[in-house]
């Protein structure tokens, strides 16, 4: 798969000039409401033309509007999956399936409907109407829908915005699988660094019509520059699962060193993706003695920015870059600059359940 | 069975019937297309359409089923031209009555349906595109199931109407018995004869029959389908 997106385009107070070239996996356009991140989805779905712009996929050209091509979207072969769902209401979880397929042409048609159903764990909704599914229901449906009508890529716009917390936890797993075990190129909206933490491959951040960053996602997330407000900033690291112990604690190994977290479902072996908030991480000198926090990461200050207020450290450790978040006063009193060693205190690692998942392929 | 009807009653049942059900079935088409246009489409004319649409519900019947006379009679500018080129002539014939039938009940059809069309959501439409349905394919597929029941409900309408037309189908096509004397222009004559209430009275039962029968229809044939797209 290859997206190759280029776009200008002006709405009344706000101009949208982006260039991407998105690699294999899921690219995640990352930014807050009116950052231009869904005009940009629209375009290459075909639901809005740009004043200027090249949308190619896989080599097809979707929109050319130096050669006055701009395909229409029944004719583009893209999945979209909706923040609403956008169930046909008169049509059964089967039909609802099958729409896409119809339309697809007979040669694509590779996917196998029994085990997109499987996957996505919807065999027992089949008969039913999209009215009494709930909303986590409805939106694996759509995930299903879009699949079987064998798209090129897959466009999702914030499909878990619409869900509550609970929800997002339950969809986020068949996201991954699709991205891991079929290998669905994806080009994903969203506002949320938890989702980007989760489902990105690479990440592309967009700031009122502008591309402020764009790279691979454990990169972007840990840079200091490129980090939110708040809980928003945090790095991900990948660790694997080494055992379960008895006193409900999962242990797993990230680059050598373990890590500790409340009993997970997945067996040992299994590698995954964990998103570490930079508010939860404290720093100390030395060893710390006496503490409560299970986890403490060695590393090697790579930076300090100054972020509105507080300070971002970003640390190099065994398992990977981490971020964390301390006020000034406390960097001034340790005196944290480049290149000393400290200790990185994890008060909680994957603070929500959200924030753990499994990792990306490497080859993805 | 067929005695407690006079065979003019009879023929004037009959004819009622089957100018309703064919000025419904015409008028359909042209009713989606102006539902449509008036709901979705924004086009220099969208008032004056609505306006000509609505018009046979405001002027009074008599003066529509004269501009009829005057636009397709054998001598009006549309009727001389239909009659001579494709020998379809409309004044004095069923066809005529079909003609008057299917204005007069055009803006009720049109009315119901462009409700249902207004009620649609187009992100549905929308979704069915990026899925790979073609206009045409989209319209088939999600469009109209979505909006049959305000089909069915404007149809039924507009046959109930359509059996109840008085004003301009005797202006237009006149009151011939056999040929255009329609339940309503019968009830008319036998009231005008000495002895002709017992006659009007069983016409009149059957009006209000046929009336009640085709709302309540329409009423349980639109729940109906509004249940199947809402899908319970």
């Amino acid at each position: 798969m290859s997206l190759s997106v280029a776009l200008r385009h002006r709405f009344a107070g706000f101009s949208l000039d982006v260039s991407i070239d998105a690699p294999p996996g899921v690219t995640v356009l990352f930014g807050h409401s009116g950052s231009g991140k869904s005009t940009v989805l629209n375009a290459v779905a075909g639901l809005l033309r740009p004043n200027a712009g090249r949308v190619v996929v896989d080599g097809t050209v979707l929109t050319d509007t130096a050669r006055r091509i701009h395909l229409p979207p029944h004719r583009r072969r893209l999945g979209v999956i909706f923040q609403d769902g956008r169930l046909f209401p008169h049509l059964t979880v089967r039909q609802n399936l099958r729409y896409g397929r119809w339309f697809s042409p007979r040669a694509a048609r590779r996917t196998a409907e029994a085990a997109v159903v499987e996957m996505l764990g919807i065999g027992s909704l089949l008969d039913r109407a999209p009215a009494t599914l709930s909303g986590g229901e409805r939106q694996r449906v759509a995930i299903g829908r879009a699949l079987l009508a064998e798209p090129r890529l897959i466009l999702a716009d914030e499909p878990l915005s619409a869900l509550d917390d609970d929800r997002k936890a339950e969809i986020l797993p068949y996201l991954e699988r699709l991205r891991d075990d079929w290998r669905v190129p994806m080009l994903y909206v969203s506002h949320s660094p938890a989702e980007v933490a989760r489902i990105a491959t690479t990440v592309v951040m967009l700031d009122a019509g502008r591309i402020t960053r764009m790279g691979p996602a454990a990169e972007v997330l840990a840079d200091p520059a490129a980090a939110g407000p708040g809980r928003e900033a945090g790095a991900v690291i990948e660790a694997t699962v080494a055992a379960h112990h008895p006193d409900g604690v999962t242990e797993l190994r990230a680059g050598g060193r373990p890590l500790f977290l409340p009993t997970l479902a997945a067996p040992p072996g299994t590698r995954l993706r964990l998103r570490i908030a930079a508010a939860d991480v404290m720093l100390a000198r030395g060893q710390p003695q006496g503490l409560s926090a299970l986890n403490i990461l060695p590393g090697i200050v790579e930076s300090v920015t100054d972020r509105g207020g507080a300070v971002l450290v970003r640390l190099s450790t065994g398992a990977g870059p981490i971020l964390s978040r301390i006020t000034r006063r406390s960097a001034l009193q340790l005196g944290i600059a480049p290149g000393e060693a400290l200790t990185a205190i994890v008060k909680s690692v994957a603070h929500d359940a959200a924030d753990v998942g499994r990792a990306p392929r490497d080859d993805a | 069975m067929a005695d407690w009807l006079s065979p003019a009653e009879w023929d004037a049942l009959r004819l009622s019937l089957r100018v309703s059900f064919w000025a419904t079935l015409v008028s359909l088409p042209f009713g989606l297309l102006v539902a449509h246009a008036l709901a979705r489409w924004r086009f220099p004319g969208h008032g004056l359409l609505n306006g000509l649409v609505h018009l046979p519900l405001v002027l009074p019947p008599v003066v529509t089923g004269y501009l009829l006379l005057l636009t397709f009679g054998r001598r009006g500018w549309v009727g001389q031209w239909l009659d001579q080129w494709f020998g379809i002539v409309f004044a004095f014939r069923w066809t005529g009555a079909v003609l008057a039938a299917a204005i007069m009940a055009f803006p009720l059809m049109v009315r119901a349906i462009r409700l249902s069309v207004e009620a649609v959501d187009p992100r549905l439409e929308q979704a069915a595109g990026t899925l790979g349905a073609s206009g045409p394919w989209v319209w088939a597929t999600v469009t109209l199931p979505l909006i049959l029941p305000g089909v069915i409900a404007g149809a039924v309408l507009a046959f109930a109407k359509a059996m109840g037309e008085f004003g301009a189908t005797i202006t237009f096509v006149s009151n011939i018995p056999g040929q255009t004397q329609t339940l309503p222009s019968a009830i008319y004559s036998f009231l005008q004869v000495p002895g002709g209430e017992a006659p009007a009275a069983r016409l009149v039962v059957i009006s209000v029959v046929v009336a009640m029968s085709a709302l309540v229809a329409s009423e349980w044939l639109a729940r109906r389908a509004m249940r199947r797209v809402q899908g319970r």
